[in-house]
Parts: C-alpha cells; structure tokens; sequence
C-alpha cells in the first residue's frame, strides 16, 4: 500500500498561491473563508497547523463579518451562513472564539430560521438541509441551539428522509452522500439519531463502496475522495463504519495523491485542489491512519478542538 | 452589445464613457493570505468597478452590465448574483429577459448553486406561466446530464410551486428507457407517484408500478434502484411485500438463472426475516448457489453465507445480517402485527 505524503500536501497547501492566474484560483475568491477552512484543517490533521500565522488569519476573517453579524466568504462579501461556520470553524481551531460577539452572530443565525423548521442560507431565502446542518453545528459550537427551535428544525431534516433511509436537499429530493452528512451531523449534534434508521440508512451507504474500493455519493455514479468523508463520517456517526472495508478506500484515497507536487484530487490521475486535500486528509483520519490528528466527524474539526470546546477550562 | 464577446475584443472599462465617473475599489486581501489568490487583468478590474458600484448602492442600467460581465467571469460568485437581484427589483426588470440571461450562462456552469438559486427566484416572479419554461429547461440540462443533482431539486421545486405535473410520470419513463440505471429519475418516479395531485397516490399505483419495477430488474438485476424502488413501494406495509407473488417470484429467476444475484438474495432476506414461507424451489434455487450445500439448514443463514461470499467488500454487513436474524425476524413480525403467529 502507499503511504500518505504528508511534507507534500502541507507544502502544496502552503504554497497554493503559486497557481498564477489559474482559473480555479480566481474562482475561488468569494469562497475564500471556506478554504481557509479546509486548508487550516488539514494542516492540524498534519500536525502543521503552527505553521501558518494566526493573528493575520483571524484579523483577515473578522473583516469578513458583517453588522448583521453574519459572515462572508470575503472581505466585501454578503454574509452567509456557509461562511459563517467556515469562521467558526476556524476559530475554534485557533482556540479564538472568543473573539466574536457571540450572541450577535447566533442572532443572526437564528434568524435565518424559517416557520417549517428549515433555513435559509442567507436573506435571499435558499433552503437546502446543508444549511440545517450548518446553522446547527454553528450554535453548537457556540453553545446557543436554545436560540433556534431545535425540534422543528429536527422535524424539518426528518421530513427529507427518503424511502431509502438517505436524505435530500428538501423533501423528496434523492438520497445524496453530501446532503445524508449535513441531516445525520444536524441530528447527531441535537441528540436526534433516533430519527435515522441506522441499519437501513447504514446499508445504503456501505453500498456506495465500488469495486475499486471508493465511495460514489449514490447508485451507479463514480467514487470521489469528497465521498470518503460524507459517506465515511456518516457510517461513523450511527455506528456502522465496519460495514465498508476500511483497507480498499485507504488504498483508494492514497492512491489519489499527487506524490511529486503534493495534494489530493477527486480521482486517481486527477487534478488536484484544496478541497479533495481536505477530504482525503480526513477521510484517512476517521480510518486511523497512522500519524494524522483525530477528527470529530458531526463538527469536522479535530477532536481536540471539539474537547476544548465541550470539556475544556 | 455584448461587450465580452472575445476577450481581445473586450473595451477596458477604463474605457467606457458610461464609466467614467466610477472610481474602482481594489480587492483588500489582507497581508500573507493563508488562501492567497491571483488575478487575470480583466478580472481584477471588472471586480474593482463592481465593488465602486456595489459600496455606492448604485442600483442603475450601468449596474446591472457590470454585474452582467462579473458574472460571466465568475458565475460562483454569490455576492454579485445578490447585488443583481436588488438593481432587477429597482429596474423593475424584464423578468422572462432575466431567464434568457440565466440560459447564457448555465452552459458550462451548471453546477453552481448561485445560478440556480437566481433561477428560482426569477421563476417565483413569474409565478405559473414560468412553469413550462422550467420544466424544459430542466430538461435540456438533464437530457445532457441525467441525473443533475440542481436540476432535478429546482424541478421538483418547479412541479410543487408552479405545476406541470401532467407529463411527469411519462417523462421518467423516458429517462429510464434511456438509462435503467439512473437512481435520479428513479427517485423522481416516486416523488410523481407519492406526490402528483393527478394520480391516486401511492395506493392506486402500486400494482402498475410493481409491474414494471419487476420487468426493470429482471433486465438488469444487479441494478440497486428499481430494488430500492420495489421496497418503498411497500413502505409501510411489509406484509403485502411478503405476500406478492410477483416479487417472490423475480427473486427465484434471478436466483435460479445464477447471474447477478446478489441483490436478489438481498430481498430474498429481507423477506425471510418478514416470515416468508419459501417455497420448495426457492429453498433449492438457493442452496445451488452454496459451495457447501447447505441442505436443510436455516435459509436465512445459507442466504447470509452465500452473500458473505459473493458481496465480501461488505461481509461484516452481511455476518450482522446472519447474527441479527433470529431477533429480527421475531421484532419484524411483531412490527408488523404478527406475534403470536409461530413461524
């Protein structure tokens, strides 16, 4: 089996702004407060989080708040609350959340809750349960869910489980890996998993696993790296991981590694980017691979940072 | 004009009387960004001009350009989108024109959730006489990507907000006569069948619907969904499951013609633990499928054996299936209203 290039990816996280004027690059300037995310947290699964230099990072993100207390994926950038977790998020990886007004930015999480339960992602009204999923890990993290209506935001993510034990973006829409995440995190995190039919729900997903040992997100699509955490996190938090085998999709993630140049892609022989780097780095902690930081797969921060959180001072 | 049409032939904005008095406002980064990003020259100042307009609330035709060549530059970026919104309220915009422009910009962008969002919101202004645009616009994309993740979400959205229902149920068929494998228009079925004011429901379409799921898999048994499809027909009423002969009787084809019969098994399974009674040729179909012809033993635990083998990247799956049989056969009668009853 091949072993996980560590030195390569912290370098190619690092150094990512050599891509000049690559399309990709441009793209992602509105985005910027989620790959922050996704490169900080791969560096502490790497044990490198210490590289990179915290006060400028923190000082760059708070300028991406707004009045409303909302963040947004960049400087000038409308709030969302996709942004607004990625913030906390790093926060809590730098042990600084305390540097928010907490209440302000659960206000404005709370407020985006609609009557049914649901949430929208920002004032312009797109409901999707990976913003249920977002706006609860978010007032977890910051200890304030009692500021939402749990149980109807709970109601609202069980009204989109399907006949198949999967879940959707709205009500009958088809069971998708990503989208089965954000409703399984949401409810693990607000002690709902009762409402999950753990051994129908967990044979779906295990079946996401193809021949070459990745996982596909549903039936009859390719397997993706993104999917070793989706899928992958998901088993784990119902409590049935054993059903995939473990040694194919670590095979099947290394083997999307770019060894020369660093970072992980979507497929073997792909091009790489910081979010398959994320999801591959975390993937292979939630299958112990050996020397990589364990993460908590509900808040996808490493479990120091949960503990810190939940159990520290 | 469409001032992008080539970027050689693309007027620097620096160069447009219509902007003179606009003074652009840089993008601010921050020192050392931990994400850091680098710009063409033609996007850097599109995105300067936008945010001089966008700092300045300027809700006029000019803005609405500008937001025009942002987003072809950089359809991801949500911003912008919002900003749209806002100058087409004010514009008291043309709002079938707008969905002309969302068309433009699909192509190649697809996967983007701002585009969608925009197109829902356009859609909502127009209210029903939007619904049979959406549909064959969702179409289009779906006839170039069947199983479309936002294309089917903002045409379930379309079906429920604006209506169309009518060809519905036969527009899966059609997808599923081109690919029986795709599980989207197979999840778009049931959402027709369970949802549709024009049909019965559920109820009323399960004899029909059962009958083609079996013709589906009996063409392609290893195929996961028109299984799937088979068990949520019966949600809630597992005992008309056990009791129709017809899915019994597709799982002994399947089993009998030793091909791609792993799914079968699956069902099979799922039965036996509901209290079916096997018949004499579904116990043999069976025990031909084991090395170890397993005679007379428990079929449950034959079945779980076999599937051990055959399916191994999820033989743990399958042991907890052999070892949890007995408790979830009795839990399953019991579930359904059986106890009592000895198997």
């Amino acid at each position: 089996m091949g072993e996980l290039a560590v030195e390569k990816h912290v370098k190619f996280i690092l150094t990512i702004e050599k891509e000049k004027d690559s399309f990709e690059s441009v793209v992602m300037e509105h985005i910027r407060l989620n790959g922050a995310y996704w490169a900080l947290t791969t560096l502490d699964i790497l044990g490198k989080l210490n590289t990179v230099d915290q006060d400028e990072v923190v000082s760059w993100m708070m300028q991406c708040q707004h009045e409303s207390g909302g963040f947004g994926g960049n400087i000038g950038h409308d709030p969302h609350l996709l942004y607004t977790l990625s913030a906390i998020q790093v926060l809590a990886l730098f042990d600084k959340i305390d540097a928010l007004d907490i209440d302000k930015v659960s206000n404005y999480i709370a407020g985006l809750q609609n009557n049914d339960g649901s949430f929208s992602g920002d004032m312009w009204g797109e409901i999707d349960t990976r913003f249920s999923c977002v706006a609860i890990l978010s007032l977890a993290l910051l200890k304030r869910l009692d500021k939402i209506n749990v149980e109807k935001a709970v109601n609202y993510i069980v009204s989109c489980k399907n006949l198949d034990g999967g879940f959707g973006c709205t009500p009958g829409a088809e069971s998708h890996a990503g989208q089965i995440f954000c409703c399984v995190a949401a409810l693990a995190v607000t002690g709902s998993l009762h409402h999950v039919d753990k051994d129908l729900l967990g044979w779906w997903l295990c079946e996401r696993q193809v021949k070459s040992g990745g996982l596909n997100g549903r039936p009859e699509k390719l397997p993706d790296v993104c999917y070793s955490w989706w899928v992958l996190s998901s088993l784990i938090m119902i409590d049935r991981v054993h059903w995939i085998d473990k040694e194919k999709l670590i095979k099947f993630i290394l083997d999307c590694q770019d060894k020369e140049n660093g970072g992980i892609s979507d497929q073997p022989e792909d091009a790489v980017d910081v979010f398959h780097t994320y999801f591959g780095v975390a993937g292979l902690s939630l299958l112990e691979y050996p020397g990589l930081k364990a993460i908590d797969p509900a808040y996808a921060l490493p479990v120091d940072v949960v503990n810190r959180i939940f159990f520290g001072r | 004009m469409d001032v992008l049409q080539k970027s050689s032939e693309r007027i620097p904005l620096s160069q447009r009387p219509e902007y003179a008095d606009v003074k652009p406002v840089p993008q601010d980064d921050g020192p050392n960004p931990i994400v850091p990003i680098s710009y063409t020259d033609e996007f850097r100042e599109t995105m300067d001009y936008f945010r001089a307009i966008y700092v300045a609330d300027e809700q006029s035709h000019r803005a609405l350009q500008l937001t025009t060549e942002a987003i072809k530059l950089n359809p991801g970026n949500y911003t912008v989108w919002q900003f749209r919104r806002l100058v087409l309220e004010a514009l008291n915009a043309d709002m079938n024109k707008e969905l002309d422009f969302s068309d433009g910009i699909v192509e190649g962008n697809s996967k983007n959730y701002q585009i969608w969002h925009h197109r829902r919101w356009v859609a909502e202004n127009l209210g029903t006489d939007a619904s049979t645009r959406e549909l064959e616009f969702t179409k289009k994309i779906l006839s170039k990507d069947a199983k479309h993740y936002h294309a089917w979400s903002h045409r379930q959205w379309v079906l429920q907000a604006l209506g169309g229902w009518k060809d519905e149920l036969a527009y899966c068929e059609l997808l599923l006569k081109d690919d029986i494998f795709n599980n989207s228009a197979w999840n778009q079925r049931y959402f027709v069948v369970t949802r549709s004011p024009l049909l019965g429901g559920l109820g009323a379409m399960r004899e029909s619907e059962v009958t083609c799921t079996v013709n589906a898999i009996m063409e392609h048994p290893e195929n996961e969904s028109p299984w799937r499809y088979l068990r949520g027909l019966y949600r809630n009423d597992t005992q008309a499951l056990v009791k129709d002969p017809q899915v019994a009787s597709v799982c002994l084809k399947i089993l009998t013609a030793k091909n791609n019969y792993v799914h079968a098994l699956s069902m099979l399974l799922d039965l036996l633990c509901h209290g079916f009674q096997p018949s004499l040729e579904i116990r043999n179909a069976v025990y031909g499928l084991s090395d170890s012809g397993a005679q007379g033993s428990d079929l449950v635990k034959v079945v779980c054996s076999i599937l051990e083998l055959v399916d191994p990247m999820r033989a743990n799956y399958w042991k907890w299936r052999r070892n949890m049989a007995p408790a979830q056969a009795a839990q399953c009668l019991k579930d359904d209203g059986l106890t009592g009853l000895s198997l």
